[in-house]
């Protein structure tokens, strides 16, 4: 299995004044590499203003202060005006079946029992019964606990392992705890392991708390990918939520998230706008690629194909895929199914046509 | 022999940026009374006074403007004080100038001062009358404030020589506005000596410039002059209209046309002396988080 | 059908998603997608509501007292799609005659019927165009597009729907008009003749006949000669609204004739004109000495200024905006990018990014950000001005752009190392050029922002609070958005210092200009 293989950017301003990022390898322990990449050399910049900013709270505080702002006001005209966006029939269908392949199945309840997660599983593997032409999708997400029970019901297909870990989803437990949470996670095998952050370090201004946090538990991650949750529904003001899509990625974070799920509002396309942004300019500065996860409140396929609008608007074609965008959802799949359906056959599915998991 | 003692004659001069000069040509004319004796030699501005003056005028005015609303409004009382406390000396001037009787002419000079205070109150409100918070469909602060044009070329009412003037000058200054002003052309007088009471107040120089001469020859310099912003043609005379308008058109000037209702000045007036030099700014401002 | 869009969308395609190699044999294992990944992943869709609402006819007459009539003369000429230059009916020009006609139908109903009439009933009136509007709005969008070349995203999302807002707010200000702080019972000025532009016809329309309206004017009002179809469906709409016959008058024509003529004739009291300095002063130098009350709302030069500590991607958004919403056919168009020079070149590089994801193309597909240029002339105009910024040694950029074969098209444009004595930082060009200069200081970019002859709007781009507040106190400006741009509102007033004109149009003061006092 690669170790974190990045891709350096190769970023064209001159003759079409498009960005272009040379698609590389995401760590993903059954696909390829495609494209050329240089192995190490993004890491090496990332690891540099890393090292820079670790020398000190004030010189991170300095860092993430002297960003660029961002306008509220601004920010949700240009999530709305890419909202109007309406594309091809054709490209629906592949935005549609993209979405699903692009789906981390989520159960997160305290009610959560291994036969709930069995029938999950199922689903993620196959989520028309009756069309074994539509895709897994990405990922299964749920408690460290339950991790062993879905290991098994996912063996042999593509099919991600993430498990929440770090006193999700408050976070609010000794660094100890919250690692020892982790490695129970990548002991079970998890493939992914989704943290919090310390909001209330963030929002006492202790950036240089959150930042070590990120980096020991991906740390304790080992081979597992990470994804740094914001919560940005407790970060409230986009400044923030750029603020702390930073010390994630620098804290070497494979993907930022929006939210747990359990505080409203949760992801939002001005939310996802901004962090997109953020992991655009962050590639342009260090050539890491990092992926973004908006989970949280994503129901319809209407809205999945919003989101999909925004990467494709805000980073291009590169994140369009599992490797580096995610949706967080459970009741998404089957609006998702439904289009799909409506796609294909031309009329609209009946609402005990799908399975409900 | 005479027991008659001889007057020391004054000499009428332009007033521009705060002085007193004489006209560049060096030309004078004479100013009669109502019975067409001699009153005084007074200046007789050309183009390049007129050009002085709206010099003087434009690098007044962006301090005029800025000085507070309250602190425009101390500097007008001070000169209506000061215009109460000559009060003879104007009745004189105006009786003398428009051949009315002492009675009138005092009369028309408590006018002319409750004039002055009744603009001067105004500089601290016309803001809140011609200004609002406008309700936009959407998040933003949304306000509209009223600011001074700029230069006023203003021609001075011909006959009523200080009710007309002193009517048609306040509304241009208290707005932030600086002026330069024709004065009547056979009753400049009470300009004169209103120049005098100015030039010694608290009102910086080149905020009102007074220029004495030909009104068919000045008053056009002024409608050209591409660095006065708007134009005030209550004292010209009719046969001058389309000419001035159509020179006031090389800078999109806003032109103020004589008003019916202002032939004798007594009728009270409405802002809309005070709006005809005001643009209004309009600002967004977003709100978020 | 001839109206099928000559295709454009080639690979070069601007907007259309960056896109390289289509996926093969070097697709790694396990990808379980059905579909084929399409080569332009998100290829977007056109319009679904193309032609069909709009009713076109085949010829339009004049709308002069309640009634299309022809003109006297049988004189005609046609409008076109810019976007094609297919034929889309054939108008009426009005000549002399046509002209009083309408005048006299307009002094007739205000003296006999709108102007005894109560501001209650005329406010109801105007309720009832409002909702109108409202209703056919789509058709309205559609037909704007059609007509003006303009993306049916912006005719849909703000012409139709800010036009039905005027008329919503002014018919709230008819019988209030004790209140509009003009003093007690102020009078109308008495029949208004109005010559609009073509760069947002139906919106300029609504802009001079509502507030006109509710202050108990009555009006003739002259559309653009290349843009008259909304303002004929605003007609129709107008009787519908059982308006009585003569208060809004509508005379379709050239410029040079039945525009000429309107404002000259001694039947109207009032004149309010958009358009162009050049023509803004021939008018009012022909109303000189008539005594006609004159507003005008002519060109401008604005400047958008980008502090260090902007806002930078809403900045960028800003900037985009600014220039190229409605073609950069805008008065109050940021047609010129003072960016602090600290950071000029991150501003210019994003720019240049974000511009490659700008669609120019068919404007009836909702996906389209640019749309075609309205007509022939002021293509010419833009491709001088832009000729002369290479010639005096601005560097020019544009993003690849295929523009289609037909119609009036003309790339969005960025030049840089531009400086103020510069043709392209001084002249308006009216059209989707952007010429961006640096500045150092708040204050010499206030200094750059005011060398102009124009005053009309400006926006500033900080975090700062009372930066912003400063910048708006020193910049000569009728209207200055701060971390936005083109923004609009009834009741917001709108109008320039300077060459850009004077008076406003918009909330109460926007009564000023149709009370006589």
């Amino acid at each position: 299995m690669e170790s974190e293989a990045m891709t350096t950017v190769q970023s064209g301003s001159g003759a079409t004044g498009r960005l272009t990022f040379e698609k590389g390898s995401r760590p993903f322990p059954d696909t390829e590499a495609v494209g050329s990449s240089i192995v190490g050399a993004g890491k090496v910049a990332a690891g540099e203003m890393l090292a820079d900013l670790h020398r000190s709270e004030s010189d991170l505080r300095r860092f993430l202060h002297g960003l660029p702002g961002v306008d509220q006001v601004g920010a949700d005209a240009r999530a709305a005006s890419l909202a109007t966006r309406s594309i091809k029939t054709s490209a629906k269908l592949w935005a549609l079946e993209m979405a699903v392949a692009m789906v981390d199945l989520t159960t997160l309840e305290g009610a959560d029992t291994p036969g709930k997660v069995m029938s999950l599983c199922a689903k993620a593997r196959r989520p028309d019964p009756g069309d074994p032409s539509v895709p897994p999708v990405a990922a299964v997400c749920i408690y460290p606990d339950l991790v062993p029970v879905a290991k098994r019901a996912l063996a042999g297909s593509s099919v991600k392992v993430a498990s929440v870990a770090t006193a999700f989803p408050s976070g609010r437990a000794s660094l100890e705890v919250k690692l020892a949470d982790v490695r129970d996670a990548v002991k079970a095998g998890a493939d992914e392991v989704d943290m919090v952050i310390d909001r209330g370090a963030f929002l006492s201004g202790r950036y240089g708390l959150v930042l070590e946090e990120v980096q020991a538990v991906k740390s304790a991650c080992g081979e597992a990918h990470l994804k740094v949750i914001l919560e940005t529904g407790e970060l409230v003001t986009y400044d923030n939520v750029r603020r702390a899509g930073y010390l994630a990625m620098l804290g070497g974070a494979d993907f930022i998230k929006t939210s747990t799920g359990k505080v409203s509002p949760a992801a939002t396309l001005p939310v996802a706008l901004v962090m997109l942004e953020a992991v655009r300019d962050f590639a342009e500065l260090t050539g890491a690629l990092v992926g973004v996860k908006v989970a949280g409140g994503i129901r319809s396929a209407k809205d999945a194909i919003r989101y999909l609008v925004i990467v494709n608007e805000t980073v291009g074609e590169a994140w369009l895929e599992p490797s580096l965008f995610r949706f967080g959802a459970s009741s998404l799949l089957n609006d998702l199914l439904r289009q799909r359906s409506k796609q294909l056959r031309g009329s609209y599915a009946g609402s005990e046509d799908f399975s409900i998991e | 022999m005479s027991d008659e003692r001889l007057a020391v004659r004054k000499t009428y001069k332009l007033y521009i940026g705060g002085a007193f000069p004489r006209s560049e040509s060096g030309r004078s004319y004479v100013v009669v009374d109502s019975d067409g004796a001699f009153l005084a030699n007074a200046a007789q501005g050309s183009r390049k006074d007129v050009r002085d003056a709206v010099v003087a005028a434009r690098k007044a005015q962006p301090r005029w403007a800025g000085a507070t609303a309250y602190n425009r409004g101390q500097v007008l009382y001070r000169v209506a004080e000061m215009l109460d406390s000559r009060r003879s000396q104007f009745a004189e001037a105006v009786a003398s100038s428009e051949g009315t009787s002492q009675e009138e002419a005092a009369a028309s000079v408590d006018a002319a001062v409750d004039r002055w205070v009744w603009y001067a109150g105004w500089s601290d409100k016309v803001a809140q009358v011609a200004g609002s918070s406008n309700p936009v469909a959407g998040p933003f602060f949304n306000f509209s404030v009223p600011e001074p044009t700029g230069v006023v070329g203003v021609v001075a009412p011909q006959a009523s020589s200080l009710l007309g003037l002193v009517s048609v000058l306040a509304p241009v200054l208290l707005t932030g506005n600086t002026a330069v002003v024709i004065a009547s052309e056979t009753r400049p007088l009470p300009a004169v000596t209103l120049a005098e009471v100015l030039a010694t107040s608290d009102l910086p120089g080149g905020v009102v410039n007074l220029i004495t001469g030909r009104v068919a020859e000045l008053a056009p310099v002024l409608a050209a002059h591409r660095d006065v912003d708007a134009l005030d043609l209550a004292g010209a005379p009719a046969s001058l209209l389309v000419e001035l308008e159509r020179a006031a058109v090389t800078n999109v000037k806003r032109v103020l046309r004589p008003g019916a209702a202002e032939s004798d000045w007594t009728e009270a007036p409405t802002p809309r002396r005070m709006l005809a030099f005001l643009e209004t700014k309009t600002v967004w401002h977003p709100i978020g988080l | 059908m001839t109206e099928s869009y000559p295709t454009h969308k080639s690979e070069g395609a601007v907007g259309a998603g960056p896109v390289d190699q289509p996926r093969g044999i070097d697709d790694p294992p396990g990808r379980l997608v059905a579909a084929d990944r399409p080569e332009q992943i998100f290829e977007y869709a056109p319009a679904p509501e193309s032609r069909s609402i709009v009713h076109l006819r085949s010829s339009y007459g004049l709308f002069i007292d309640g009634a299309f009539v022809e003109p006297v003369d049988g004189n005609a000429y046609k409008t076109e799609n810019p976007a094609t230059e297919e034929v889309l009916a054939e108008i009426a020009a009005a000549g002399l005659e046509d002209v009083d006609r309408a005048v006299e139908a307009a002094g007739r109903a205000q003296k006999t019927v709108w102007g005894p009439m109560s501001g209650a009933e005329r406010a109801k009136y105007l309720f009832r165009i409002a909702r109108i509007m409202q209703e056919r709005s789509r058709e309205l969008a559609v037909l704007e597009s059609l007509d003006n070349g303009k993306p049916i995203r912006e005719s849909r999302d703000v012409d139709v729907p800010l036009a039905a807002a005027h008329f919503f707010y002014y018919a709230g200000w008819a019988d209030k008009l004790d209140y509009a702080g003009f003093g007690p019972n102020p009078a109308p000025i008495g029949v208004a003749g109005q010559v609009i532009p073509w760069n947002f016809p139906l919106m300029m329309a609504a802009w001079k006949l509502a507030p006109a309206l509710a202050a108990g004017n009555t009006c003739v009002l002259k559309p653009a000669s290349t843009t008259p179809l909304s303002a004929l469906l605003l007609a129709e709409i107008i009787q519908q609204a059982d308006l009585p016959p003569g208060v809004v008058n509508v005379i379709t024509g050239a410029g040079s004739l039945a525009g000429a003529a309107l404002v000259a004739h001694p039947g109207i009291d009032k004149v309010a004109f958009t358009g162009s300095t050049e023509v803004g002063k021939d008018l009012q130098r022909a109303l000189a000495g008539t005594g006609k009350h004159l507003t005008l709302e002519l060109g401008g030069k604005a400047a958008n200024i980008v502090f260090e500590d902007a806002p930078l991607d809403e900045a960028i958004e800003g900037i985009v905006n600014g220039i190229f919403f409605n073609q950069g056919e805008v008065c109050c168009a940021g047609s010129r990018l003072l960016v602090q020079e600290s950071i000029a070149d991150t501003v210019v590089e994003r720019l240049k990014r974000r511009l490659a994801t700008l669609r120019v193309g068919d404007p009836l597909d909702k996906n389209t950000d640019l749309g075609a240029i309205n007509n022939a002339a002021q293509l010419d105009k833009i491709r001088e001005l832009a000729a002369a910024g290479e010639a005096e040694g601005a560097v020019r950029w544009s993003p690849s752009c295929t523009l289609p074969d037909r119609g009036y098209w003309f790339a969005p444009t960025v030049f840089t190392n531009v400086s103020q004595a510069h043709r392209i930082a001084q002249e308006e060009i009216f059209g989707p050029v952007l010429s961006v200069l640096t500045f150092r200081t708040p204050e010499e970019a206030v200094a750059k922002a005011n060398n102009t002859v124009y005053g009309l709007s400006a926006g500033v781009w900080t975090e700062k609070g009372s930066r912003i507040l400063w910048m708006a106190g020193q910049l000569r400006a009728g209207v200055v958005w701060a971390n936005s741009f083109n923004r609009f509102d009834p009741t917001s007033p709108f109008g320039g210092y300077r060459e850009s004109g004077f008076g406003r149009e918009g909330g109460r003061q926007g009564l000023g200009a149709y009370l006589d006092v």
